[in-house]
């Protein structure tokens, strides 16, 4: 069976918990006890239907304020697929949210009002989805009941929001648009009656059709070794290992390789997964890792193939979402987190401030604040091994550190 | 060869990572074990990442006093057969010492008296990363764990400042004092634990399958009569039943369901075709809507 991890973002009451709570609903996700805890919930709130938003919004801050505030993780499956859905907020002040949910997502469903069209959350929505480069994009035009499921309504969002496309960085992003009433569960998971004129499908028959491979990229092989093992017993005495995850591409026996940053070069001799041993090593298996030759390997080192190397750099150029209430500011010094690899990082400059609602870039700027988002240059006390993030999602990606709070306050996308 | 290609085969790819992220990252690393399947299914994963080498760190069970005895005799023989190290801390010692005060009445549990002898032992044996086996599926304030969740210096969770997780990258660093609670099993479904114990031929305890138990009906649920831990009033009749248990923390605090499953395929059905969710049948859960919200700020797992 296969899993398929995806993101929502809408703004505040555009249903998007509801649009959840419908499909759990809908699939027979909800289990007897939480059915019966939304009922009595919505009983005790005076509505005269079931507020499935219940199911999702799980924190008592947000309960009291009605919104969601963070980012939460949602587990349904089919017959066909297991689903992650990863609920993000859609305020203004929680665009953070929005790209750490969207980091993990191989698709992506932005929601937008019905009743009030193509705003500028949904512009800003666009464009860390295409930052992010999610491969597969459901524009779900919701509160289709509220506006008498009107084809006009719903063609003249699609035309704004096509114009939107039009000036997307990121041009192999698929979107499809699906009318949609998650109140009233239309099109959400059963094909609606009310609204003949759409010949699309259902929004979940639609992801059941997704298709995997059309969701991961497949790039080049990238080892970052994350931890030696050496079991010093009678029975592997000289053992070896290097443990980590592939990203990219397979890996196999016999592969002619190069170790970073020490450039030496070496041969896989065995890969093991547990007390079995593999000819090949798969993307995203976490595997561990022989080599022909006795050589110095230490975690935060990368192996790669001969012949397919990372560009090596004490210096990059990235597009950073900044997360954190202090500035990011030029001269200011960060831990840069690269997979496993961890550099002291200074800003160099900061090139201009991109505005996420497709209004244009900002030059001459001193700082950025929580949720800008901004192309930077960083100088780095030590090379790194990288690719550019539209080539490799994991090798050309990182997360920012503070060096007094010890807290993630920015990802970065290199350029 | 390709370790990617099912669901349950990224589960365990993602775990893997994780728990060599710990081993990696922190100094002094610990897993909670409290001898109930998601912990024994952790054991397993971390054998796997370290694999030829022994797990590179030490198990610890906050000891309850109200274990099922299978769960216990179950813990000693895992821990014996890997040669792995042990720690045991009780809450009848944090009780003893005035630390926290035994609840009285029906409803009565250690459950909430976990945490201080949780967090003392932490700070006794200065462990920087706890991990746990708690799942986003469980409960819908557990959906916004991180899966790397920092902790103060008294044990509590901040929900609303919790550090972004993009990509897979895990920021592991703290200050001094402060600890990270890990949870590689976060994306887990229980079906997906299920599936999991069967595919890998795990042996569990045995109060997971059916067997006829002296029980007792309270507010819909049925709770073990043959120990002396859970309250029970006189007019509550005792009847023989067929049941298993969906989990096996606290006695006092678990109840236990009909079934017919005596071997795990049996077991992996009825959970696929159930009904009532792995929490239904923990009372403490249901004491308020919030109750788990509450309880993971003041420094529950």
């Amino acid at each position: 069976m296969e899993v398929l991890k995806i993101a929502t973002a809408g703004s505040v009451d555009d249903g998007k918990s509801t649009l959840i709570g419908r499909i759990l609903y809908d699939t027979k996700s909800l289990t007897t006890d939480k059915l019966e805890a939304i009922e009595s919930k919505s009983k005790q709130l005076g509505y005269d239907y079931l507020d499935f938003s219940l199911a999702t919004d799980g924190l008592v801050a947000e309960r009291e304020q009605g919104i969601t505030i963070d980012v939460a993780h949602i587990y349904f499956s089919t017959a066909k697929k297991s689903y992650i859905i990863a609920d993000t907020p859609g305020h203004v002040e929680y665009t953070r949210n929005m790209v750490t949910g969207a980091s993990t997502s191989q698709a992506s469903i932005i929601l937008i009002d019905a009743r009030k069209g193509v705003i500028e959350q949904t512009n800003r929505h666009f464009f860390i989805n295409n930052l992010l480069r999610i491969k597969d994009i459901v524009v779900a035009i919701n509160k289709m009941d509220l506006v008498d499921y009107s084809e006009e309504i719903y063609n003249g969002i699609k035309a704004d929001f096509e114009e939107l496309m039009s000036k997307r960085d990121y041009q192999d992003q698929k979107i499809t648009f699906i009318p949609v009433s998650a109140l009233k569960g239309d099109n959400v998971v059963h094909k609606s009656e009310k609204m003949p004129w759409y010949k699309g499908e259902a929004l979940l028959e639609h992801l059941e059709q997704l298709d995997k491979a059309d969701i991961f990229n497949v790039g080049t092989p990238r080892f970052p070794v994350q931890y030696v093992i050496r079991p010093k017993t009678d029975e592997f005495h000289d053992f070896r290992g290097y443990a980590g995850k592939v990203y990219g591409g397979n890996l196999s026996v016999g592969d002619d390789v190069i170790v970073f940053p020490s450039k030496t070069r070496s041969k896989i001799k065995d890969i093991y997964f547990y007390d079995e041993k593999y000819e090949t090593a798969s993307r995203r298996s976490s595997v561990t890792i022989t080599l022909e030759d006795d050589i110095n390997v230490s975690r935060g080192d990368m192996i790669v193939k001969e012949g397919d190397i990372p560009t090596i750099d004490k210096q990059f150029t990235a597009n950073v979402c900044w997360m954190d209430s202090n500035q990011l500011t030029p001269g200011a010094k960060y831990v840069v987190q690269h997979g496993v690899n961890k550099v002291l990082a200074k800003v160099d400059r900061i090139n201009h401030k991109i505005h996420p609602d497709y209004s244009g870039i900002e030059k001459d700027v001193t700082g950025l604040g929580v949720n800008d988002i901004a192309s930077v240059t960083f100088k780095l006390n030590k090379p790194i091994f990288y690719d550019q993030f539209k080539n490799h999602r994991t090798n050309g990606s990182f997360i920012l550190i503070d060096t007094q709070s010890n807290s993630t306050v920015g990802a970065g996308f290199i350029q | 060869m390709n370790k990617d290609t099912s669901h349950i085969n990224s589960l365990e790819n993602e775990a893997i990572y994780i728990i060599r992220e710990v081993a990696a990252q922190f100094e002094r690393p610990v897993l909670l074990f409290s001898g109930g399947k998601d912990s024994i299914t952790l054991v397993r994963l971390a054998v796997k990442a370290f694999y030829p080498a022994k797990i590179p760190f030490p198990l610890m069970h906050i000891d309850t006093g109200h274990n099922f005895p299978e769960t216990i005799e179950f813990r000693d023989r895992l821990v014996k057969e890997l040669g792995l190290e042990l720690i045991v801390r009780h809450v009848q010692d944090s009780i003893d010492e005035g630390k926290v005060k035994e609840e009285s009445g029906k409803y009565s549990s250690r459950n909430q008296l976990q945490t201080t002898t949780l967090l003392d032992a932490i700070e006794e044996f200065k462990f920087d990363a706890c991990i746990g086996g708690a799942r986003r599926d469980e409960e819908k304030a557990r959906a916004k764990e991180r899966i790397f969740s920092v902790r103060d210096d008294f044990g509590q969770w901040d929900e609303k400042n919790q550090r972004p997780e993009l990509f897979d990258m895990l920021n592991g660093q703290i200050e001094l004092g402060q600890n990270v609670r890990v949870f590689p099993i976060s994306n887990w479904t229980e079906l997906d634990v299920w599936s999991y114990i069967e595919k890998e031929n795990i042996e569990i305890p045995s109060i997971y399958f059916a067997h006829t138990r002296a029980t007792f009906l309270r507010d819909g649920l049925i709770w073990s009569a043959e120990d002396d831990v859970v309250y029970r009033e006189d007019d509550e009749e005792v009847v023989d039943r067929m049941v298993r248990f969906r989990t096996v923390g606290d006695m006092s605090c678990t109840a236990a369901v009909l079934s017919d499953a005596t071997d795990i395929k049996t077991v992996v059905r009825e959970i696929r075709e159930s009904s009532i969710s792995e929490r239904g049948a923990r009372i403490d859960d249901k004491r308020s809507e919030a109750a788990m919200e509450k309880r993971k700020q003041q420094g529950y797992f």
